[in-house]
């Protein structure tokens, strides 16, 4: 679960990690009530789960207050990357002397947490990272010790001279991994950490991701979620335990297991169609399921056709079958469906499935030149 | 000969009493995998399907049954412990099908199972299964046939289907083996291609990858330097979204985007045989292993 920056500063701050004042804000007076009370130059930043904010003209300079109204009318309602914003935070224009890059990531390759600093921080922080490797400094976390005091030091040499920089910089280090452990995440960034003239350091700007296995034992955390910054069909479905994001294609996908999903998008690809959407029903789906699915497909009116493709192990195929029945009962589905399933009580899914005339094929290369075909006729 | 499970081994299932602890129980013990004990606090002394010892703890049935071999179906707050646990009873092999456990649980849990020469296998994993041997997890045994080729894979249901595919056509497995799709994980590819390149029966090799990560590009290293058994190579999302993106770590640690693009470029250049299709893999080990058998 991505946060959003303002909701990251929070996190932040609660840690004792510097940062400038700031607040956010969900209309233009307030944005101008907020840099008002800042007083002087600031920045308008859109709240927007996705990254290159700046560079979609998400991030804006204001000189006082009137430019501060301006500039949030324009960011919000804008879209970035297909998602609108809702939000923006106001934060005092800085004074910056340097930026420098620290990150904390969860590494699937070392299996453990992953400090990495840079003293070329800010904006094109990947493009040093591809071009100049050596300019990022690695540091590895055993999660048994935590992080140790001579590493959190060694880390502030690596982007400091100044020793008052490099200890109040250990000591971020040293916040930033309680953030991080404290709260489940699976990265925590802070980019850039700038030095002002008076030669503080502080946090400018922070991204969190939190691991969503740690939602189900910590709803404190699932509160943070922001619905209003999702796609209302990709919440829908998060609500119903199903895993969907939604494409461009007119072949709707429902599937069990994420590889198959995927490997069924790309043989619709194969054959020549656009898939609409990749959605997973999960392990024990329940007719249920079967049902929310079916609805949240149904409601892209670029869906010209559906493909169900299950392949039952833990999923018993009767009970999708049972699913298919009942949404049909339920709504009427005006594209044609095609359905592809095998597997765990298959003969009596295909019973239940000629019972209301909807027969079933066991081939997925089969059933995948179908669908596509029948998209195809009716777009 | 097959990899990590035969007929030997001795299973003890961590969770036995709870509802897919139970269900897959059964299945396994259908299928002729040798359960010799189940595992549930507070349960010690009942039988499972009044046969199999349930215990208290791992160490007890270790003791009492002599199992080599664990599989864990408890929930996902509890599985690191029970991975812990098994790890300590001084089990060989652990296997954890639980899906949805914290990856930091997880970077807590490697260490240990390192510094004691454990095999973990997953987490959030279909398991593994030698046909006609031993089953351990969750793969339906009705689609495998033992036979000659290893398959190792990243999915649940995709490994199915190709499996499926296999058999069809007549096609055997020495063992096949789903490491799991979590960020971190215990066994993973380099591990089943070097145990597949060292088993006898094991003739040649199926790779089931996924996007995401940087796995798959290791593994087509390994290949390309260790592995003279012929290897077919799958990536599942070719077409999937590249996504919206926050932060920068991601992209910095591991140098790549993890695209299908880049993973099948690297199974190329090691020479492995890129499936475009699951039910290509018929035609393409077809291929390979009549030229084996020619030679």
């Amino acid at each position: 679960m991505n946060l959003h920056e303002y909701q990251a500063r929070t996190l932040l701050k609660a840690a004792g990690i510097p940062m400038f004042d700031g607040d956010v804000a969900s209309t233009p007076t307030e944005a101008e009530a907020i840099a008002r009370r800042l007083g002087g130059q600031v920045v308008i930043k859109a709240q927007v789960h996705a990254g290159g904010r700046g560079k979609a003209g998400g991030v804006k300079l204001a000189r006082n207050a009137g430019e501060a109204l301006d500039h949030a009318s324009q960011i919000l309602g804008m879209q970035i990357k297909g998602l609108t914003v809702h939000k923006v935070l106001v934060v005092p224009a800085a004074d910056i002397a340097t930026e420098s890059y620290l990150g904390l990531i969860m590494d699937r390759e070392t299996q453990q947490p992953v400090f990495m600093v840079s003293s070329a921080g800010g904006v094109d922080i990947e493009e040093v990272a591809a071009k100049t490797p050596e300019k990022i400094v690695r540091l590895p976390v055993d999660p048994t010790y935590g992080l140790l005091p001579h590493q959190a030091l060694t880390l502030g040499f690596a982007l400091y001279r100044d020793f008052n920089q490099v200890k109040a910089a250990a000591r971020i280090m040293e916040q930033l991994y309680a953030v991080f452990t404290g709260n489940g995440c699976s990265l925590a960034e802070i980019n850039p950490l700038v030095t002002t003239p008076s030669v503080q350091v502080l946090a400018l700007d922070a991204k969190i991701v939190i691991d969503d296995n740690e939602l189900f034992w910590r709803p404190d955390l699932g509160l943070l979620r922001d619905e209003s910054a999702e796609e209302p069909s990709e919440a829908a479905a998060r609500r119903a335990n199903l895993s969907f994001i939604k494409l461009e294609g007119n072949v709707g996908c429902v599937v069990n297991g994420a590889g198959l999903a995927m490997a069924t998008m790309d043989l619709v690809k194969y054959y020549g169609g656009e898939p609409a959407n990749f959605l997973d029903i999960g392990g024990s789906s329940s007719p249920e399921k079967v049902i929310s699915a079916l609805k949240i497909i149904t409601a892209d009116p670029r869906v010209k056709a559906i493909l169900f493709n299950i392949f039952g192990g833990i999923t018993r195929t009767d009970d999708v079958a049972n699913g298919i029945v009942a949404a049909t009962r339920q709504f009427r589905v005006n594209v044609p469906i095609v359905i592809r399933l095998t597997g765990t009580n298959e003969a009596e899914a295909i019973r239940i499935l000629e019972g209301v005339g909807m027969p079933a094929l066991s081939d997925m290369d089969e059933a995948v030149q179908r669908v596509v075909q029948l998209a195809r006729k009716a777009a | 000969m097959s990899i990590f499970v035969d007929r030997r081994t001795r299973l003890v299932v961590q969770g036995i009493t709870g509802r897919e602890g139970a269900f897959h129980a059964r299945q396994m013990l259908e299928y002729g995998t040798a359960v010799v004990a189940g595992v549930t606090p507070g349960k010690g002394g009942q039988r499972f399907e009044n046969k199999v010892p349930v215990f208290n703890t791992v160490a007890d049935a270790v003791h009492e049954t002599r199992a080599n071999c664990s599989v864990i179906y408890v929930p996902p707050m509890a599985a690191a412990g029970a991975i812990f646990e098994a790890v300590d009873a001084g089990i060989p092999l652990v296997v954890c099908i639980t899906e949805g456990i914290p990856v930091m649980h997880m970077s807590r849990v490697m260490p240990y199972v390192r510094a004691h020469a454990t095999r973990l296998i997953g987490p959030n994993c279909p398991g593994l299964i030698t046909p006609g041997e031993s089953k351990v997890g969750i793969i339906p045994g009705n689609i495998c046939m033992p036979g000659r080729v290893g398959l190792v894979s990243r999915s649940g249901t995709l490994t199915y289907e190709v499996v499926h595919q296999l058999t069809r056509n007549g096609i055997g497995q020495s063992t096949c083996v789903g490491i799991g799709g979590d960020p971190i994980i215990g066994t993973d590819f380099i591990d089943c291609l070097r145990a597949f390149q060292e088993d006898d029966a094991t003739d040649a090799i199926v790779m089931i990858g996924e996007i995401g990560g940087t796995d798959e590009q290791r593994a087509a290293e390994f290949v390309k330097e260790h592995v003279s058994k012929p290897v077919v190579g799958f990536i599942a999302g070719q077409t999937a979204p590249k996504g919206r993106r926050m932060g920068h770590a991601g992209a910095i640690i591991s140098g790549s985007s993890g695209t299908a693009e880049e993973k099948l470029a690297a199974f190329k250049q090691a020479g492995i045989d890129i499936m475009r299709r699951p039910a290509d893999v018929v035609g393409l080990l077809g291929k390979r292993l009549g030229a084996l058998s020619r030679r």
